[in-house]
C-alpha cells in the first residue's frame, strides 16, 4: 500500500513504508504513519479508512504482544510524535496530555508539584496511550484504582476520522455517556485514543512495606486478616516462586508519623516475623522480568479466592505476582513452556477463576502460543461487545482479532 | 398501525398473560400519581406501569415493549432531579420500588448483592455491623435506589474521597432494550473485554434495565473526624479549601453553604450553626487514627489562617450528626425562606470558585432572584438553589434564565453541565453547550449497539436521537481477517 504512504505524505503527515522494526506479529506493515496532532490522527484514518487499510496503533511498542494476533498491517499508527503535556492545573489536580506522551514523563512532570497519577507502570516505557488501551495496573490499585476510575476525560478518533470527545477536565462529571470507560483496555479495537485527562493525588510524605514469608496453610487467615483491617494499606501484594513460600508485603502510605505508628499495627496483624523496607527488592509493581520473552497470564478472583487460585497457580509450576488485595494475580510460565502446556494450565485454570468470580487470560505470550492458544477465554456479555464494535468500527478496520471473541 | 393506542393496548394483554394482576397499573387515577420524579414541574402519565418484583417481571415487560415498538421507562424511588424516570405518554414505566432484597453479602469477598430497587442506606446498614459500607452516599440516600444510584453514577458528600458509583458498583445483570438478559462486569476486578458495564453505569436508564447489581463494600475507616468552621464570607471558605487540598490532604468530605444557605437550614433544622458566618465549612477527615488527627490539626490551621472565626469538633457521633443535618436537609429548606426555588447541578474546576461565586450573585442581582449555595467544595461540585416567587410575575422565567446562565457559566470555565443529578430530559438541551455534534453522535453509537431502535427511556440525556440504521460505506465483502481465517463474522 505505498499509496497510502505517498497520499499522507502529499497531505503534509510524516509517513514511510514500514520497516522489519516496525513488524508487528512477525508482519511488517506497509505504511507508518507519525501524526503530530489529533486533527493528523483523524486526516490519516480518513485516508485509512477510503483504503479499507487494517490500522494498529503503537505508542513506545511495549505491549504490541499483548492480546491476540492482529493479522497483516496496512498502516501502523506512530503516535511518539504526540507526546504534549497540554495542561496541568496542579491546584484542581488535573492532568490533560496528548496519548503519545510517556506514562514516565507524565508522573515526572506532575512530581515536581507533589501529585502523582496513581497508575503504576507494569511495563516500563510506555505512553498514556498504551496504558489506557491495555487497562495496565499495578500494585497502587488497591487504593488509587485503576484507569477507568482516574481518567476523567479523553479525545478519539473513530476508523472513519470522526474527532468525539467525552467527559471533560473536572473530576465530577455525569454529562453525556463515559466513552472513556469503553476505551479503557479496548485494545485500539474501538477508536484511537489521542488525548487524555486524569485526575491526580497527592503524593505522600513516605512509604514502608511490611512483609512476611508466609507458609502456604497461613495465607489465606492472613489474607483475610490484612484485608479487614483498617490499616488503609496502599497496596497488598504477594510474590510466590514455585516450589518456594509465598511472599506477602502490605504497603502503607501516609505522613512520616502515622505510617511508623501503622507499621507496628500491621507488624502485629501479621503475627509472625516481618521486615519492613522502604522499597522491596522484587519489582512489586511488575509481574515479571521486563526482558522475560514468556507467557504471562492474568488472573482474577474474588478476594476470599486469592489464596486457593494463587496455590493452584504455583502448583502448575507459575511464578505469581500481583495484587492480592484486589484478586489480581499475574502468573509467568517458564519461557521456555509449549503451546499445548500452557493450554493445559489454562483448562485447569478456567473454571477455577470462574468459579470464584474471575477469569484467567493470556496477557502475552510468544506468536506461536498466541497463534494457538485462546487468549482471552469465554467472555460475558460478548454479544453486546460485537455490537459496539459494529457501531464503532464498522469495516473492522482497527486492530481486528486482537480482542475477546476475534473483534 | 393508525390507531396510537393498540401498541400499548397489546403490551398490556401480553403482559396480562404473564404478570400477577397486582402487578399492572392502568388505572388513570393511579397511573397519574406516578406523573413525575424529584423533578416536579415536568409532568407527563405513563400508558402504564408494571410494579416490577423480579428480574422476570422486567423481562416480560422490556420484552413486550420490544415486540410492540412500545417505549419504557425504569422507575427506582423517583428521587432523580432531572426528569431521568420522567414517564413516557405512551409508553410502558417499570416500577423498581417493589424489587428490593439483598441477595447477599460477603465481608470477606468485600462484595454485596442487590436487588435495584434496594435502598441505598439499607445496603450499609446491613453491613455496618461487619465493618463495612457502601460509599456512594447521595443526600437522598434514605430513600434513592441502588438502580437510580446506577443509573445516574450518584455520588455525594464523601466522592471526593472514596469516589461514585461507578467505582463501587463491580458487576450488574441487565436486561437489554430487546429482552435480553445479560451480565456485564464480574465479581472479580477486570472482567475481559469492554467494560461495558462502566458505559452503562451513568447512562440514565437509555441502555436497558438493571436487575441485579453488585456492589463493593468499603471498610469502615478506623477514625472520623468531623468540624465546622464559621466564615465571613465564601471567599474566605474557598481560600480554607484550597489551602487545605493545596496540602496533599484528601478529606472524605468538604462541604460549603452561603449565607442564604445557613439561614434556610436554620429555619428548617435548627442546625445552630456559627452565628453571623458568610459562609460555613463542614469538612469530614477519615482513615486511621494518626493521620486523622493529623489532618484534623493542619485543616483547622489551614481554616484559622483563611479566617474562620469559629471552629467546631464534633466530640462524638451525636454532634457529627448535628454538623450535618444543616447541611443534607439545605435543598428542602429553602422552602422555608422562599416559595419557589429550581435546585442547579453545575461543576466548575475548583481553583474557579471564588470568582464563579461573585459572578453568580451578579447574574441573580441583575435578574432579581436570589441564590442559595450549598456544594461539594472539594470537587467544584455546585448546587446552586435559585429561589424566587411564582406569584411574582416574570419570576418564574427570571429564575429559569438564571439557573441556565449559571450552567453558561460553569462551561466558560472549563466545567460541566451536571456533577451528579445527570441530564434527565431537563438538560438534555444543554448538551450541545458542552458537546460538538460528533461528540454526541459518538455517545449514541453507543446507543445503537443497546437499543436500535430507541425505545429505552427516550427523550432523555441526548437532545436528537441519532438515526441507527446501516452506517454509510459500510463494508459487504470478505474481511481481511476473515479471510485469514482468524475472526469470525459477526
Ligand atoms: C433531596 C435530594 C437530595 C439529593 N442528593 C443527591 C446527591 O447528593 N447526590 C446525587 O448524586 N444525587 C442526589 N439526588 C438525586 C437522586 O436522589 C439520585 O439521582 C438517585 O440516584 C436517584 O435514585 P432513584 O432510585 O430515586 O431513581 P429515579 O429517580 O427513580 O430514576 C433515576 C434514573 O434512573 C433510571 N433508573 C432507575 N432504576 C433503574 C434501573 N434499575 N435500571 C436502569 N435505570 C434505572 C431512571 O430511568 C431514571 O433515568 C438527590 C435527590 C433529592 C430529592
Amino acid at each position: 500500500m505505498v499509496a497510502l504512504t505517498t497520499a499522507l505524505r502529499d497531505t503534509g503527515i510524516d509517513a514511510a513504508d514500514g520497516t522489519p522494526a516496525d513488524a508487528l506479529d512477525g508482519q511488517v506493515p506497509a505504511c507508518v504513519a507519525r501524526p503530530t496532532s489529533t486533527e493528523q490522527v483523524a486526516a490519516v484514518l480518513r485516508e485509512a479508512s477510503a483504503r479499507d487499510a487494517v490500522t494498529v496503533v503503537r505508542g513506545k511498542g511495549t505491549k504490541q504482544t499483548l492480546g491476540g494476533v492482529c493479522p497483516a498491517t496496512d498502516l501502523l499508527i506512530d503516535t511518539s510524535a504526540m507526546d504534549r503535556l497540554i495542561e496541568h492545573q496542579p491546584g484542581d489536580l488535573i492532568v490533560r496530555v496528548e496519548a503519545g506522551m510517556p506514562l514516565a514523563a507524565l508522573q515526572e512532570h506532575v512530581r515536581a508539584s507533589g501529585q502523582r497519577l496513581g497508575l503504576d507502570e507494569p511495563v516500563p516505557g510506555g505512553t498514556v496511550g498504551g496504558a489506557l488501551a491495555t487497562n495496565t495496573s499495578g500494585a497502587h490499585r488497591l487504593q488509587l484504582g485503576t484507569a477507568r476510575d482516574l481518567l476523567i476525560g479523553v479525545t478519539v478518533v473513530l476508523a472513519d476520522g470522526t474527532v468525539a470527545r467525552s467527559g471533560g477536565k473536572v473530576v465530577k462529571n455525569v454529562a453525556g455517556y463515559d466513552l472513556g470507560k469503553l476505551l479503557v483496555g479496548s485494545y485500539g479495537t474501538l477508536a484511537v485514543i489521542t488525548e487524555a485527562t486524569f485526575r491526580l493525588h497527592p503524593v505522600p510524605d513516605t512509604g514502608r512495606w511490611v512483609s512476611a514469608t508466609v507458609r502456604t496453610d497461613a495465607l489465606e487467615p492472613l489474607l483475610a486478616r490484612l484485608c479487614d483491617s483498617q490499616l488503609a494499606p496502599a497496596a497488598l501484594e504477594i510474590d510466590w516462586q514455585p516450589h518456594g513460600s509465598a511472599t506477602i508485603a502490605l504497603l502503607l502510605e501516609g505522613t512520616t508519623d502515622g505510617v511508623a505508628g501503622r507499621v507496628e499495627a500491621a507488624t502485629a496483624e501479621f503475627a509472625m516475623p516481618t521486615t519492613v523496607d522502604v522499597d522491596l527488592d522484587w519489582p512489586w509493581s511488575r509481574p515479571r522480568a521486563t526482558d522475560d520473552p514468556g507467557t504471562l497470564l492474568k488472573l482474577t478472583c474474588r478476594l476470599g479466592a486469592v489464596a486457593e487460585i494463587a496455590t493452584a497457580a504455583v502448583e502448575l509450576g507459575l511464578h505469581l505476582r500481583g495484587s492480592a488485595g484486589t484478586g489480581v494475580l499475574y502468573a509467568a510460565a517458564p519461557a521456555d513452556a509449549s503451546a499445548a502446556s500452557i493450554a493445559g494450565m489454562l483448562q485447569l485454570l478456567r473454571p477455577l477463576t470462574a468459579r470464584s468470580g474471575g477469569a484467567a487470560v493470556v496477557v502475552t505470550a510468544p506468536l506461536a502460543i498466541r497463534h494457538d492458544v485462546d487468549v482471552w477465554g469465554p467472555v460475558s456479555g460478548l454479544p453486546i461487545m460485537r455490537r459496539l464494535k459494529e457501531q464503532f468500527d464498522p469495516g473492522r478496520l482497527l486492530a481486528p482479532g486482537r480482542f475477546v471473541g476475534g473483534i | 398501525m393508525t390507531d396510537p393506542k393498540a401498541p400499548i393496548a397489546a403490551v398490556t394483554a401480553q403482559l396480562r398473560s404473564v404478570l400477577a394482576s397486582g402487578a399492572i397499573v392502568d388505572d388513570p387515577t393511579q397511573l397519574a400519581t406516578y406523573d413525575c420524579d424529584g423533578l416536579l414541574h415536568y409532568r407527563v402519565t405513563p400508558a402504564l406501569v408494571v410494579l416490577a418484583r423480579t428480574a422476570d417481571d422486567v423481562q416480560h415487560a422490556v420484552r413486550a415493549c420490544a415486540e410492540h415498538g412500545v417505549p419504557f421507562v425504569a422507575r427506582g424511588s423517583g428521587t432523580g432531579l432531572s426528569g431521568g424516570a420522567l414517564p413516557h405518554a405512551d409508553g410502558v414505566l417499570i416500577v423498581m420500588s417493589g424489587f428490593r432484597e439483598i441477595r447477599s453479602v460477603s465481608a470477606r469477598d468485600q462484595r454485596a448483592v442487590v436487588d435495584p430497587g434496594v435502598i441505598n442506606l439499607d445496603v450499609s446498614t446491613r453491613t455496618r455491623p461487619e465493618g463495612y459500607y457502601f460509599a456512594p452516599d447521595p443526600s437522598s440516600q434514605q430513600v434513592c435506589s441502588i438502580g437510580g444510584n446506577v443509573a445516574e453514577n450518584s455520588g455525594g458528600a464523601h466522592c471526593l474521597k472514596y469516589g461514585f458509583t461507578a467505582t463501587h458498583v463491580v458487576a450488574a445483570e441487565v436486561v437489554l432494550p430487546d429482552g435480553e438478559r445479560t451480565t456485564l462486569g464480574g465479581v472479580a476486578p477486570d472482567a475481559p473485554g469492554y467494560d461495558v458495564l462502566g458505559a452503562f453505569v451513568g447512562s440514565e436508564g437509555t441502555l436497558g434495565v438493571a436487575t441485579e447489581v453488585t456492589v463493593r463494600l468499603t471498610r469502615t475507616p478506623a477514625a472520623v473526624q468531623t468540624f465546622l468552621a464559621g466564615f465571613a464570607d465564601t471567599d474566605s471558605a474557598g481560600a480554607a479549601v484550597s489551602a487545605i487540598i493545596g496540602a496533599g490532604i484528601v478529606p472524605a468530605a468538604i462541604e460549603m453553604m452561603d449565607a442564604l444557605a445557613i439561614e434556610a437550614a436554620e429555619a428548617a433544622v435548627a442546625c445552630n450553626y456559627p452565628e453571623g458566618a458568610g459562609a460555613v465549612l463542614v469538612v469530614e477527615l477519615d482513615g486511621p487514627e494518626h493521620e486523622v488527627q493529623t489532618e484534623l490539626r493542619e485543616s483547622e490551621a489551614h481554616c484559622r489562617t483563611a479566617g474562620a472565626f469559629e471552629i467546631r469538633i464534633a466530640a462524638d457521633d451525636e454532634e457529627r450528626q448535628a454538623i450535618w443535618r444543616g447541611r443534607k436537609s439545605a435543598f428542602a429548606a429553602v422552602g422555608r425562606i422562599s416559595p419557589d426555588y429550581i435546585v442547579q447541578d453545575g461543576v466548575i474546576p475548583r481553583t474557579a470558585l471564588p470568582e464563579v461565586l461573585r459572578a453568580m450573585t451578579v447574574l441573580a442581582r441583575e435578574r432579581g432572584v436570589r441564590v442559595a449555595n450549598v456544594f461539594h467544595a472539594g470537587d467544584g461540585n455546585l448546587h446552586p438553589l435559585v429561589l424566587f416567587d411564582e406569584r411574582v410575575p416574570g419570576q418564574g422565567d427570571a429564575a429559569e434564565e438564571t439557573s441556565g446562565a449559571i450552567l453558561d457559566l460553569c462551561l466558560a470555565h472549563g466545567g460541566s453541565i451536571t456533577g451528579e443529578h445527570g441530564v434527565g430530559a431537563d438538560k438534555a438541551k444543554h448538551m450541545p453547550k458542552m458537546f460538538t455534534d460528533a461528540d454526541l453522535d459518538t455517545m449514541q453509537l453507543v446507543r445503537c449497539a443497546f437499543d436500535p431502535t430507541g425505545i429505552s427511556n427516550p427523550g432523555k440525556v441526548f437532545p436528537t436521537p441519532r438515526l441507527c440504521g446501516e452506517v454509510p460505506g459500510k463494508r459487504n465483502a470478505a474481511h481481511p481477517v476473515q479471510d485469514a481465517g482468524l475472526g469470525e463474522v459477526f
